[in-house]
């Protein structure tokens, strides 16, 4: 049992709350039991959604076709950069591949081998729509479209025992994504802050005593997962975060959190709180360029600085924490190899996905490379699939969160483990 | 005479649309296609001709038949108005609902006044809210100077307009609007969103005008779109919700805000260049030598085939509607040269036949080879009068107007009708409405309210008064829908999952109680006048729920009122009713 749970049964929020009884977060809280390892695994899932250029992130310099292949949006190689021009080419990785260079802060992660990259990776299914490719990527279950649940979610239900806490599975956004609707219960919150009735004490009793005992399944369920989490919450005080070891998330110029900055913000003050976190899901847009791309500068410049910063300020404030968390990046799909006549890019296939984690075994790009020429695309127009992004979770899920129930979190796919990477420490 | 060829007309009319509501007898003219030419006097006979108020009210009682209509076609009841359609039938209601035009409408109109944008053209919007940056360059100044003379002249604006807010909220709020800059466009669509939902007669209008915008979305800050949508919507989509498919898939094709958004605009065909090379050429010889550089310098444009999926994906076929990538880059050599003319001045449809390709084209096994901008209108004419888009479109308004699981029987009667009409969405509706699986008892409060519609309803129920509906349109952005600010062309769910989590219904309960304590700035609540003893927890769940609440919400309800002094205050009756699980269904 850890400490800071006992604390709250003790002096904690009882005479607060009003209850005549031990509510049931409560009861949840300090029962829920940590991993084997004696610490709680944390997962944290980040969505680019509208399909991020993968090959404009981590740039495969090393391959000439990407040169004729995008004339006017190819990233330069780190050689081609004078001193002082660091700003304007790639920053090498391993002298085949670079990073986008708005991406720098995160360089020194990669560097201190607590960041992995897999190139060439993504959904096998060949949809080039958004809307399809987010749903399987979501679902995990790529060409089946009736799959009514996430796999993020499967994979809780399955290390599910009925006494996690009210914040074992968090998305920061304003509804519930795909990938964490399901059995398993999950709750959406825009703002920790104001993650609370705001009205008379009554109001929130009366609320609360409704939803309690409503027969309407579904509202009814949604409303004690709230009123759980408001318990929860209160105790730890989301008001007064501090970032520790001089982190700090990028911000919009006004003093607002961007998007990814924000949600990473709010997933860091989860952690430190206590409050029973295991599986974090954010996301952000704008990944959808098909005009006007830029390449050093410019729109997924912009994007992409925001989301290194983001992780790099969320990796320092995590510090050791680190050991037991693990960050995953995907996208629905890459863009086409080729730019398109309005310097950008359409709807791709395969793409790059980044992992970040105290056991993770990085500093390495990771996955076959399949080639730019010609014969090597997919469809003569994208980066071809040489890893399914499946693979990639189900050696996180496996090494990194114990679950191995694999053949219920993504039916119909098997992932041996003589495929895995090896991108997490046994 | 009339009365009695109206009931004939009527009978007559429902015969045909409820007919097929019987499954077993479509099979059956299946197997005998003898029959198939001439099947309708045997199977009409025995079918009792009923009156829609008949339909309706089989399964429901009156009273919740009239509720469920109220806020099935529009968003909620006001105070008397269960009354009123009782009195006029639910029939007549109906009929009256599916022809607008002849609806009036004053006291909404006078509302819409207050936003000077709504009248505007796009072309208008682009030169008196300027994007910053162009008024910077036409000023001639610094984008940075020009962000400076902003702020100054913001501060000395705010300073008034707190002092005015004292006395006057919706008078500062007006202030407001006036110094918003571009992002006034969008306030004000959203404000006059919800004037509309709350106050207009049209409801079913409404309805439809938010289900099709939905159903072809824009999204509202991408690029130029904020100046485009404000023509989108009062002049493309709403005057043809009850028209034709074809027509409205038609005029959103040639909108500038879908041709922006889904970029067709700049499609063009790969070989233009190409083909007019001659051309090129000799104007290039005309040239100084600067210019002839900055042509060679500028990239080659090509195909675009953003517009052509979404076309089939989203608008017509649906994905499973039977259509290949092939056909996809098909449609899309079809749609080259839509385009917009001066997109940055007085944006409108503009077919460049110098970027269209004219070679035939191969679109679902078939030739399209018309030529010119009959390419495109030739694929039009093809997906909306499909089976496939028939069959995807009856389900997206069953599942928005009956249920999130409509019954298949249901969207096969629908589609009949769509597509024995060649589209007619009044019809369609009409079928829809007529049908029993309208008015069932697993039908009633079945839906989850949007947040859009949540608000509005809670808005009518209350009778709240009000000029600006500002923090509404917070509140429905908070609750989960930003209203114009839906980014995929998916637009947003009609389902419940999609709303139904505990943030957002956090965020409903608290809307709820910031409604009716009168929290909400220029935005004014009587409780006393709309629930007549509003201490009474029997008052409020008359007015809201029609006098039904679950036992389990009631005794949620009266432990707190029992328990607590306090919680007697009206607000807080009221409140917990409109935060009720009841109150989030439709």
């Amino acid at each position: 049992m850890n400490f800071s749970r006992r604390a709250l049964l003790k002096n904690g929020g009882l005479a607060l709350m009003g209850f005549s009884a031990l509510p049931a977060f409560l009861t949840r809280a300090v029962a829920a039991s940590p991993s084997t390892s004696g610490k709680r695994k944390i997962l944290v899932v980040l969505f680019q959604r509208g399909a991020a250029d993968g090959l404009n992130i981590v740039v495969p310099y090393g391959d000439a076709n990407y040169y004729s292949l995008r004339p006017s949006l190819a990233i330069p190689a780190p050689s081609a950069a004078g001193l002082g021009d660091a700003a304007n080419a790639a920053l090498d990785l391993d002298g085949f591949f670079g990073l986008h260079p708005a991406m720098e802060s995160v360089l020194p992660l990669f560097q201190q081998k607590q960041m992995a990259i897999v190139h060439a990776a993504g959904s096998p299914d060949t949809t080039r729509s958004h809307f399809d490719a987010q749903d399987y990527m979501e679902s995990g279950t790529p060409g089946v479209k009736s799959t009514r649940d996430g796999w993020l979610n499967r994979a809780l239900f399955q290390l599910h025992d009925g006494n996690e806490s009210a914040f074992r599975a968090v998305a920061l956004g304003q509804s519930l994504p795909r990938t964490l609707q399901g059995k398993a219960p999950a709750v959406a919150v825009p703002d920790l802050r104001s993650f609370n009735v705001q009205g008379a004490p009554s109001a929130a009793g009366g609320f609360e005593a409704i939803y309690a005992q409503t027969v309407d399944k579904q509202l009814g369920e949604s409303g004690r997962e709230t009123f759980d989490a408001i318990g929860l919450l209160k105790q730890a005080d989301p008001t007064k975060y501090q970032p520790e070891n001089g982190a700090e998330y990028p911000n919009q110029g006004n003093g607002q959190g961007t998007r990814f900055g924000r949600a990473l913000q709010q997933i860091a003050q989860l952690i430190k709180a206590d409050v029973g976190l295991e599986v974090a899901f954010a996301d952000a847009g704008g990944w959808d360029t098909h005009v006007n791309q830029g390449n050093t500068q410019g729109q997924l410049a912009n994007l992409l600085r925001e989301m290194a910063q983001s992780l790099a300020a969320f990796q320092k404030d995590m510090g050791d924490r680190m050991e037991d968390i693990v960050v995953v990046t995907m996208s629905e799909f890459g863009r086409t190899a080729r730019e398109n006549g309005n310097r950008g890019t359409d709807h791709g296939h395969a793409n790059c996905m980044f992992v970040m984690g105290g056991g993770v075994q990085g500093g390495k790009v990771y996955g076959r490379w399949p080639g730019l020429a010609p014969e090597q695309l997919n469809e003569g127009r994208d980066l071809a699939l040489t890893t399914d992004f499946r693979t990639v979770l189900s050696e996180v899920l496996v090494k990194h969160q114990k679950n191995d129930a694999l053949v219920q979190i993504f039916p119909g796919f098997t992932a041996e483990p003589k495929k895995y990477l090896n991108l997490i420490k046994a | 005479m009339q009365i009695r060829l109206r009931a004939l007309l009527t009978a007559l009319l429902t015969v045909a649309l409820v007919f097929p509501a019987f499954p077993q007898a479509q099979p059956q003219a299946k197997s005998k296609p003898q029959r198939k030419a001439n099947p309708a006097p045997a199977q009409i006979a025995p079918a009792a001709p009923k009156t829609l108020d008949e339909i309706a009210t089989a399964e429901l009682t009156r009273d919740e038949a009239v509720m469920h209509l109220l806020n099935r076609l529009g968003y909620g009841p006001r105070p008397g108005d269960v009354e009123r359609v009782t009195v006029m039938g639910i029939e007549n209601y109906v009929n009256e609902q599916l022809n607008p035009a002849q609806i009036e409408n004053s006291a909404m109109d006078a509302k819409l006044k207050h936003y000077a944008t709504l009248a505007r053209s796009s072309g208008e919007l682009m030169r008196e809210y300027p994007q910053p940056n162009q008024e910077a360059k036409r000023l001639g100044i610094s984008p940075e100077e020009y962000k400076a003379r902003m702020e100054a002249q913001r501060a000395q604006q705010q300073a008034q307009m707190r002092e005015t807010a004292m006395t006057d909220p919706t008078q500062a709020q007006g202030m407001a609007l006036n110094q918003m800059g571009p992002q006034r466009i969008v306030a004000e669509l959203s404000l006059a969103k919800l004037t509309r939902a709350i106050y207009s007669e049209k409801q079913l209008e409404e309805q439809l005008t938010d289900f099709w915008f939905n159903h072809f979305n824009v999204f509202a800050a991408k690029g130029e779109d904020r100046y485009l949508l404000t023509n989108y919507e009062n002049k493309t989509i709403r005057p043809r919700v009850l028209g034709h498919f074809r027509d409205l898939l038609g005029a959103t094709a040639h909108d500038p805000a879908m041709l922006f958004y889904l970029d067709n605009f700049q499609s063009v065909d790969p070989k233009m260049g190409e083909r007019n090379e001659a051309q090129m050429r000799r104007i290039a010889a005309r040239m100084s030598p600067e210019q002839q550089q900055q042509l060679a310098n500028r990239p080659k444009r090509g195909l675009n085939e953003n517009y052509a999926r979404e076309l089939m994906e989203l608008h017509t076929l649906g994905v499973d509607g039977g259509y290949t990538q092939k056909d996809v880059t098909e449609v899309a050599r079809c749609f080259t040269g839509w385009t917009i003319k001066t997109p940055r001045q007085d944006p409108e449809f503009l077919f460049q036949p110098r970027q269209h390709d004219p070679e035939a084209k191969m679109v679902l096994g078939q030739k399209i080879d018309a030529g010119g901008e009959r390419d495109g209108e030739e694929v039009l004419d093809m997906l909306a009068r499909h089976p496939s888009t028939a069959h995807f479109i009856s389900k997206k308004l069953a599942q928005r107007f009956v249920t999130d699981n409509p019954p298949p029987a249901l969207v096969e009667r629908m589609a009949d009708t769509f597509l024995k009409t060649d589209g007619d969405l009044r019809q369609v509706m009409r079928t829809m409405i007529w049908s029993p699986e309208f008015w069932s008892k697993d039908t009633y409060r079945a839906k989850i309210k949007k947040p859009f519609e949540l608000v509005a309803s809670a808005a009518r129920a209350t009778d709240a008064q009000m000029e600006l509906p500002l923090p509404l349109v917070q509140w429905t952005d908070r609750i989960g829908e930003p209203l114009y600010r839906c980014q995929p062309p998916t637009g947003y769910s009609d389902t419940a999952d999609a709303w139904v989590n505990t943030g957002a219904l956090l965020n409903r309960m608290n809307f709820a109680l910031a409604l009716t304590s009168n929290r909400l700035r220029g935005i004014k609540v009587d409780l006393n006048t709309v629930l007549g003893d509003p201490g009474q927890l029997s008052s409020a769940v008359k007015v809201f729920l029609n006098g039904q609440l679950s036992a389990e919400t009631r005794k949620g309800i009266e432990k707190q009122l029992a328990a607590s002094q306090e919680a007697n205050q009206p607000v807080n009756v009221a409140g917990l009713v409109l935060g009720s699980p009841e109150f989030q269904r439709r």
